[in-house]
């Protein structure tokens, strides 16, 4: 049990928190809300496992990347490019010059399909592709990056050049890529409806599971020596270097991981939206990522999930409701939240969570004792 | 909060400052409850003297700039469908989303409209890549897409009317025009670098290569966005081609034009035929930068004729005295009249007897600002093609008019 609490939970309240997360993905929102706003919940928590990288990566690593995107933009296209070679049977497009290559491609003059899209007929090999790819590619940049010392801003810059030149290449590339437009219209998965509710549905909750064991994961991952580490890193880089730790191999594994948590979420946003484009690949949606977990608390895995939430529940709202303002009002929730929540809404439950514990105690004293209220305030205040 | 006597000290200035900056959150919270409620009815936004369509453009972003004026227009149409009596005695409710320059918001949007409102057609999308993304939403939810903007073709959805022209519509007449008018032989072809410019130009280069047997001397692509023209420019000095044949997007127009302006390339010297300005573009580029250089375009503002005058009049006491329209803010303002005359003809708003009635063939708009439109069985309409030459008040004169052309959105030969 003691290793249930410390190193997959946290504590008792890492354990608290994650069942509450837990229980309003699982059982509030199905509940409460119709398929059309289920399916948009399950869009937004795959922006959360992006931002759990990042809580990672950045919160506990010190390391800001400006280049999630790049990661959830792999593991997006990924997926894409299986269901896009399973929607483009020679049945389907025989409207084409060339049958059975996908409708961009054939656009484009390609009468044949290029030789990296082959793989992509396996949906083992895809699946295999979404977590290998990314951590291939973030082993590159890492190592590239780390080796030779090179951290905090630079490092920053250098992912967001990076995801400037992957959407360069996809955009440029459109007779390979889908271009601008992204790979689109995706229908089935091995002959099965993704786009009906039911399938939506079960999308939504194959992703609340995968989200919920990447915070087990990270959470596991932080309590670990390894974590430790990776603080201590953050805090004095140096000392932990002259202490004979090897810091950029530690620093290549966090991002490594980092990058195969946010290829997930790519990977799950495709098979719930049916699309994947270069516009989740580039540098905006790279720096929401790192609004959300600056929102949620860049030091709370959980928290980054509320975080996510609430920025797009806010951004959903306000453009449904004010169409024509709803960015000013998104301006509005970002400086609220740094100005008065500069630890996110993490801190939020930090500053305010001991006040709800402290009141029911209140009220347990209240009914349970008999006391007057005076006494019970008094009571209390002797306690804090 | 209510027991304030609990701790009365702490409850400061910051404390007080904390709570009103939760207000945000709780104005979000509160709308998350209202999404559980229930759509009205099973079927359509429809009641007994109202119903509800959509609108979905950018109204934010990079794309604001270029689909104001369609949303506007559209505004302007519905207006005058509800003051002339609105469709089957209802009147017609807007609810308008934001786009937000940004496709995957556009297939959300799509499908908020459709599955929560419950909208009987949708006007919206400009950028062909918006559509691409809502157009699964569509054919999925069964909606219908009134799409205004000249685009590449090979698209053919039951549900999605197109209210521009396709590739051929728009460029096959202008070559043929240039070639006769002009003399010209050889063409310099430029475009941004994704579909529609990609498409547009294989077809113009079969076309000039098989059909005016002329010849291509050079093809270039720029990344959307781009401001650098030199290298290109360059090009075009050393090969001097008879046409510049051009399909240059967005903001990277004003640098393009500036910069042939600056190296000295104008009309008097140069032929110069583009197939992607429209005055909303000329705004931005200037008319002093493009005075003398040709657009095809179906629709130009200055076009006199009274259907035309009494559009223009009642745009601009709606929209200020500023507003220009361009071909799309004119192809937008035909979509809420055609979806009328369709909806009349079938006497019910359900999808799929509209898109019946509009595939008969004999859905036509006589008082069309560009003159007159038919509906094609294939979902796109029967235009003619105009060419323009710019002026320096930013206006274009229209120096050529085709016949009716039938749209033909996967053209045999040239693909």
């Amino acid at each position: 049990m003691s290793f249930v609490y410390e190193k997959l939970f946290g504590d008792k309240k890492g354990l608290i928190g994650f069942c509450i997360l837990a229980a309003l993905i699982l059982v509030v929102f199905p509940v409460m809300l119709d398929s059309f706003r289920l399916n948009l919940v399950g869009k937004y928590l795959t922006y959360a496992f992006a931002a759990v990288s990042l809580v990672l990566l950045w919160g506990y690593g010190g390391t800001l990347s400006l280049g999630q995107g790049i990661f959830f933009g792999i593991g997006g296209y990924a997926m894409a490019m299986f269901l896009k070679l399973e929607a483009s049977s020679p049945e389907n497009t025989a409207i084409q010059s060339t049958p059975g290559i996908p409708d961009f491609m054939d656009w484009n003059q390609i009468t044949e399909l290029p030789l990296f899209w082959m793989p992509f007929h396996s949906f083992s090999f895809t699946l295999f592709a979404v977590l290998v790819v990314p951590t291939i590619f973030a082993y590159i940049i890492g190592a590239a990056m780390f080796k030779r010392r090179v951290g905090g801003v630079y490092f920053a810059i250098i992912t967001q050049v990076v995801s400037v030149i992957l959407t360069v290449l996809i955009v440029g590339q459109q007779g390979l890529t889908g271009g601008i437009n992204g790979i689109t219209d995706l229908r089935t998965l091995n002959g099965w409806d993704i786009t009906s509710d039911s399938a939506k549905t079960l999308f939504y909750f194959i992703n609340c599971f995968l989200l919920l064991a990447v915070i087990i994961a990270s959470r596991f991952i932080l309590t670990s020596k390894f974590g430790r580490i990776l603080l201590a890193m953050r805090d004095k880089e140096d000392r932990v270097r002259f202490s004979g730790y090897d810091v950029a191999n530690f620093k290549i594994f966090i991002f490594c991981f980092a990058a195969m948590i946010s290829a997930i979420g790519g990977a799950m946003f495709t098979l719930q939206v049916g699309f994947m484009s270069p516009s989740f690949v580039g540098i905006v949606p790279s720096i929401e990522m790192v609004i959300f977990a600056a929102i949620g608390g860049r030091m709370s895995l959980i928290g980054a999930v509320y975080g996510t939430l609430l920025i797009n529940f806010g951004k959903t709202a306000f453009s449904e409701s004010f169409p024509e303002l709803w960015l000013f009002l998104m301006g509005g929730l970002f400086i609220a939240v740094v100005m008065f929540f500069p630890n996110g809404l993490a801190g939020l439950w930090e500053d305010y969570g001991h006040h709800l514990t402290k009141r029911l105690d209140f009220i347990k004293n209240l009914f349970s004792k008999s006391k007057s209220a005076a006494d019970a305030i008094e009571l209390k205040g002797s306690k804090s | 909060m209510s027991d304030k006597s609990d701790n009365q000290r702490s409850w400061g200035r910051r404390k007080v400052v904390r709570a009103l900056g939760a207000l945000p959150l709780g104005i979000i919270l509160a709308s998350q409850l209202s999404w559980a409620a229930p759509a009205t009815s099973t079927g359509q936004a429809v009641t007994d003297d109202t119903v509800t369509v959509g609108i979905l453009h950018s109204l934010t972003g990079t794309m604001a700039i270029s689909e104001t004026g369609a949303q506007e227009a559209e505004k302007l149409a519905i207006k005058q469908i509800n003051e002339s009596g609105g469709i089957l005695g209802r009147q017609i409710k807007i609810i308008q989303e934001d786009g937000a320059s940004d496709w995957p918001t556009f297939a959300e949007k799509s499908r908020k409209l459709l599955v929560n409102d419950k909208v009987a057609a949708v006007f919206g999308c400009w950028t062909s890549a918006s559509r691409k993304a809502a157009l699964p939403v569509f054919e999925k939810e069964n909606g219908l897409l009134y799409y205004p903007t000249f685009y590449e073709g090979l698209e053919q959805s039951k549900n999605v009317i197109y209210t521009g022209q396709e590739a051929t519509q728009q460029i096959l007449d202008g070559l043929n025009w240039v070639a006769k008018e002009k003399g010209a032989k050889t063409f310099y072809l430029i475009g941004s670098d994704y579909i529609w410019p990609r498409t547009s130009m294989k077809i113009a280069r079969k076309h000039i290569e098989n059909v005016l047997g002329g010849k291509v001397v050079g093809e270039e692509y720029k990344p959307l966005g781009d401001t650098q023209f030199g290298s290109v420019i360059n090009k075009i000095r050393l090969k001097k081609p008879d046409v510049i044949y051009a399909a240059v997007v967005g903001g990277s127009n004003v640098a393009w034009f500036k910069q042939l302006k600056a190296a000295g390339i104008n009309s008097k010297k140069q032929t110069l035929l583009t197939i992607s300005v429209t005055e909303d573009e000329v705004l931005g580029i200037g008319g002093e930068n493009l005075e003398g250089f040709y657009s095809i375009m179906k629709y130009f503002q200055s076009q006199d004729n009274p259907n035309n005058v009494a559009f223009v009049k009642a745009f601009k006491e709606m929209w200020g005295d500023d507003s220009v329209i361009g071909d799309v803010t004119q192809a937008a303002y035909l979509g809420p009249w055609l979806w009328k005359a369709a909806v009349e003809k079938a006497g019910t708003f359900d999808v799929d007897a509209v898109v019946k009635a509009s595939e008969e063939g004999d859905i036509e708009l006589t008082t069309a600002p560009e003159g007159y439109v038919k509906l094609h069985p294939n979902h796109h309409l029967w235009s003619k093609a105009r060419v323009g030459m710019w002026k320096k008040d930013g206006q274009a004169e229209v120096v050529y008019t085709s016949e009716l052309i039938e749209p033909d959105p996967f053209p045999e030969g040239y693909q």
